[in-house]
């Protein structure tokens, strides 16, 4: 089974909520395997003592143009749907912009002239750690300058769907390209939302996008207090189960912020992501979907 | 016309409340909420005479199951796995198709069209400070770069229509490209941090994307008194790197509140020691 924690708006509380279920799962026994998919600000290797498995760097294909070969014809402009390719036939100049390249490949195969081939540039990396009686944890990191992290978020979700386990993925916050392609790989997605007016509207924009996906969702409301009747009613009426309610306290935020695991040391906290797991995967339908 | 930025390397640093609330220190400002992904000022400012149009972002290939023949040519040209062979056909999938097109243009039976999405949207209104831009993107649409550009002209147009002499941009969370949109060209950068674990470690990030456009940065660090340690440590960094640490704001359950009660923080409680805080950084920028 692979569940994506999830939030229409960032600082919500997923990385608090991927880290501490995972720690708690693996310390009920379960094979467990977590995936930072957040690449732009992979955050969750800082809660563990880690030992690097193995580095890799991604890679997308970019053209290299042959001025030589190069006849100016502008084909490779015209199939480029990206803009990344920069052409004064004129002036007979001919530039990539490398940053707006996707990497379609469909330059290479408009040039009739033989001047087009391709190499890599590197848009990230996927690195493996070993978390010591935890499991495994896989990080997507992309580069700093790179437009997209989807490329660097696919390749890490593929080798850590290699493993065997219950594959947690902290999904990068929003509801574009990078959000899409992490939930799309899972079972079950759980949102992590706070109740303020802010909370509320990025949750229903994101269960709007799930809805279209068709991805069963659940909510757990952090930072909660006694003013989000609002968020409840919402739920109660949506029937959108209510995974979990973490409440708003000054200790759990001071901890996490220094980069402890709170339910480490809260065996009400496990307990309660250990029942969160559970409903999960009556949700699932009995675990039907575990490998 | 001055443009300022306020980004964050990661998301729930307090970039929105920041920006909420150096917006209304301001008599006139046009406030561009650049997160289309999770835009959220207007709920709090409640802008009137909105003006609003749709956007088209990327297009998708779609498939004509009829004149497909199922020669599986647009399968292996297909560089992001979004075609599969489905019975005698293909299927392509719509989260996988990055837009390029290359499948529609060498389908030998021209089964493949391309379908633009324009379900985005543009707004603009009149609020209680000033004007206020902001762009919601259709779900899992592409593109977010291209509608903050577009946000960033309206919000300039809007400026100099009405004299308005500040702009103030709330930049999306991460360091990819609707924040590159956000900061590409832009006087000033406001990069609000937090020290948490990685606030730093993103706030690195965020300065490297920062420093290949060359703004002017400055750095806010927020809820800084939830670990002073952690606070030192970027103020050190920041020192060794030549920025400068504009503004140090106490962490405040009240901010929360004062959102949920649908007002910045400096409208919401005045006398609080942040609010004394966010003036002063005001007066240090405008």
């Amino acid at each position: 089974m692979t569940i994506a924690i999830a939030s229409g708006k960032g600082g919500t509380g997923k990385t608090f909520v991927s880290v501490n279920l995972f720690f708690s799962l693996s310390e009920e026994g379960r094979n467990v395997v977590l995936a930072d998919c957040d690449a732009e600000a992979p955050n969750a290797a800082g809660f563990f003592d880690t030992q690097v498995l193995s580095a890799t760097h991604i890679f997308q294909m970019v053209p290299v143009i042959n001025e030589q070969a190069c006849t100016w014809c502008g084909r490779c402009q015209e199939y480029c749907a990206y803009h990344a390719i920069f052409l004064v036939a004129s002036m007979e100049v001919i530039r990539v912009q490398e940053d707006l390249c996707h990497g379609c490949g469909a330059c290479l195969l408009a040039c009739e002239d033989g001047a087009i081939t391709e190499d890599k540039r590197s848009v990230g990396t996927v690195t493996q750690f070993n978390v010591p009686g935890h499991g495994v944890l896989t990080e997507a990191r992309m580069q700093t300058g790179v437009m997209s992290p989807v490329p660097v978020i696919k390749a890490a979700i593929t080798r850590a769907r290699s493993l065997p386990g219950t594959l947690i993925l902290d999904a990068p916050p929003g509801t574009s390209c990078p959000f899409i392609h992490t939930v799309a790989a899972a079972d079950y997605v759980v949102l992590v939302t706070e109740p303020t007016p802010f909370g509320l509207s990025d949750l229903k924009q994101s269960l709007e996008v799930l809805k279209q996906l068709n991805k069963p969702a659940g909510v757990v409301i952090n930072r909660s207090g006694t003013k989000d009747r609002e968020m409840q009613a919402f739920l109660l009426q949506e029937h959108i189960p209510l995974l979990l309610d973490i409440p708003f306290e000054r200790s759990i935020a001071r901890d996490h912020s220094r980069g402890r695991l709170v339910a480490a040391g809260r065996a009400d906290l496990q307990e309660n992501f250990n029942g969160m797991y559970r409903k999960i995967r009556q949700y699932v339908g009995n675990g039907s979907h575990q490998r | 016309m001055l443009e300022t930025a306020v980004i964050s390397g990661k998301g729930g640093t307090g970039k929105s409340s920041v920006s909420a609330a150096l917006a209304s220190l301001h008599e006139r400002v046009v406030l561009a909420d650049c997160d289309v992904d999770a835009a959220n000022l207007y709920l709090l400012f409640r802008p009137d005479e909105e003006s609003s149009e749709s956007f088209c972002g990327g297009t998708k290939a779609v498939i004509d199951p009829d004149r497909c023949t199922g020669c599986l040519r647009c399968v292996a040209l297909c560089r992001f796995g979004a075609i599969e062979p489905d019975g005698k056909v293909v299927s392509i999938s719509e989260v996988s198709c990055d837009g390029c097109r290359l499948c529609a243009r060498l389908c030998p039976e021209g089964a493949i069209r391309m379908v633009q999405q324009c379900d985005s949207r543009l707004v603009s209104g009149t609020f209680r400070y000033g004007e206020l831009v902001y762009g919601r993107l259709a779900p899992g649409e592409e593109n977010s770069g291209k509608l903050v550009g577009l946000i960033r002209d309206r919000a300039r147009s809007l400026a100099s229509r009405q004299g308005i002499g500040h702009i103030l941009l709330d930049g999306p969370p991460g360091i990819g490209c609707p924040v590159i949109s956000t900061i590409s060209g832009t006087g000033r950068v406001l990069v609000v941090t937090e020290p948490s674990l990685s606030g730093l470690h993103d706030l690195q990030r965020a300065i490297a994307v920062c420093r290949s456009f060359g703004p002017e940065i400055q750095v806010v660090i927020n809820k800084h008194d939830l670990n002073p340690e952690g606070s030192r440590k970027i103020i050190g960094w920041c020192g060794d790197n030549g920025l400068r640490v504009t503004a140090r704001l106490p962490f405040d359950p009240l901010v929360v509140r004062a959102m949920s009660a649908g007002r910045t923080i400096t409208e919401y409680a005045p006398d609080a020691p942040v609010s004394k805080k966010i003036r002063n950084l005001y007066d240090r920028l405008f």
